[in-house]
């Protein structure tokens, strides 16, 4: 036997059930215990550039919209800055700008809405940048593990056409899966579970 | 990283024969919730790298004191434990001033949701959701009561083991992460679906948290110790690819 690798194993990641509100989102499960909520804004009150609406639902393997899904939004700011420590602008970020939020579907439709800022671009691999994009981490009942995917915005071509992660997506009408839709009201991101739609998740 | 001098890299590519596959048809749900498509392996960029942060102004002081964060007129029914542990990467270093939030039926199976309609009651001082940040080595605790089986529309007759959901965050987003914890020695572990979705034995014993005597509270509260394991991370020392990767 060789030596060991000693390295600790990930823990397993287990489905976040259908009262995932209880803990993450509170007042949704329809009572208020913490003084502060948290996730409620992503950008803030002073957080610059365009203040955008974005809407959709989550829909599963036969079209019927999840109304118990949460979703959570990471995302950098207008400039294309993240506010962390290993982003190396990170210090010119406004203040009160936290780039992460919680969103829920409504119970009765299933349609979720969020508002914050639209984001930069932001240094990808090498050379390249990567196109505006909103990072979404999904996770719901029948969901064993948190999906991964990221909304990209329609009016963006050109930093889409060069984005290296949408390049990495062989079939091209796939990559449109991840384009959100302008509308009057701001941009729709609606996300197909399964099926003809189905939206590219990825294994980051 | 504060705990580190070389600048990170990238998180360990996740294992995914130790997690559980998006479709796993004895937990009905999963069926019609699962993409039938491949994921896209995206190497990390910044975006994935960072994530949010959150400080103790974000909390309240009794958020992680259950038996208390809700009481109205007493304390609530059940057995008192403390759950408690650490947040480490696969490096085994702790994750230090990260965010750990639970939920959690009640002593008797029934949740605090306007969607459950179990019949067993609500207990009026008990809200069942807690948060806290781990200290510096990683640590983090709660208090609360045990949480009791649950019957769930799966087969007709299933019930859930006694559990506490758990949610983690880490230092990057893709180091997200929601798991349950279960409870040593329970028989309901090994006939639960949602327990078998995970296809490995060890990664599922990892989900059981043991009792842990010393930690308990004489005359007070028994405890139980649950130890989370996030992604961890290259350094560079020997990845000569550009900055920003």
């Amino acid at each position: 036997m060789p030596q060991p690798l000693d390295y600790l194993r990930e823990t397993a990641s287990q489905t976040a059930g259908p009262y995932v509100h209880i803990g993450l989102a509170p007042g949704a499960a329809g009572f208020e215990i913490f003084h502060n909520r948290i996730g409620g804004d992503i950008a803030g009150p002073e957080a610059q550039g365009e203040r955008i609406r974005v809407a959709g639902c989550v829909f599963d393997g036969t079209g019927a919209p999840l109304k118990d899904v949460l979703i959570e939004v990471w995302q950098a700011n207008a400039a294309g800055i993240y506010p962390h420590p290993e982003d190396p602008r990170a210090n010119e970020v406004e203040k009160g700008f936290r780039g992460w939020g919680r969103v829920i579907s409504d119970f009765e439709t299933g349609e979720f809405t969020f508002e914050t800022v639209k984001p930069g671009a932001i240094p990808g691999p090498k050379e390249t940048m990567q196109a505006p994009h909103l990072n979404l981490w999904i996770v719901a009942r029948g969901i064993n593990i948190g999906l991964q995917t990221r909304a990209y915005f329609e009016d963006e071509t050109e930093a889409n056409a060069a984005d290296p992660v949408l390049s990495l997506i062989e079939q091209a009408q796939r990559r449109d899966t991840l384009l959100a839709r302008k509308t009057a009201g701001g941009y729709r991101f609606d996300i197909h579970l399964q099926g003809d739609k189905e939206t590219v998740f990825f294994d980051v | 990283m504060t705990d580190t001098a070389l600048p990170p890299g990238p998180f360990y590519q996740r294992d995914r024969r130790l997690q559980p596959p998006a479709l796993t048809p004895a937990y009905k749900t999963s069926v019609a919730r699962s993409p039938r498509l491949p994921m896209i392996s995206l190497e990390n960029t910044i975006s994935e790298i960072t994530g949010p942060r959150f400080g103790h102004a974000d909390l309240g002081p009794l958020d992680n004191d259950l038996l208390r964060n809700y009481a109205q007129d007493g304390d609530p029914i059940g057995e008192r434990i403390i759950v408690h542990g650490r947040v480490l990467d696969e490096n085994a270093r702790p994750v230090p001033h990260t965010l750990v939030e639970i939920w959690q039926a009640n002593a008797g199976g029934r949740y605090r949701h306007k969607k459950d309609s179990y019949l067993a009651p609500i207990d009026p001082n008990f809200g069942g959701c807690g948060r806290c940040l781990t200290d510096a080595d990683g640590y983090y605790f709660f208090r609360t009561v045990k949480p009791g089986a649950y019957p769930w529309r799966n087969w007709v007759n299933n019930w859930r083991p006694a559990h506490i959901h758990v949610s983690v965050f880490g230092s990057g987003f893709a180091q997200r992460l929601i798991t349950q914890m279960y409870f040593e020695g329970d028989p309901l572990i090994a006939r639960c679906p949602i327990v078998q979705t995970v296809p490995d034995a060890d990664a599922i014993d990892r989900l059981i948290a043991p009792l842990d005597m010393n930690a308990a509270i004489p005359l007070d509260s028994l405890a139980y110790k649950f130890d989370i394991v996030l992604r961890g991370r290259r350094s560079t020392m020997f990845d000569n690819r550009p900055e920003g990767n």
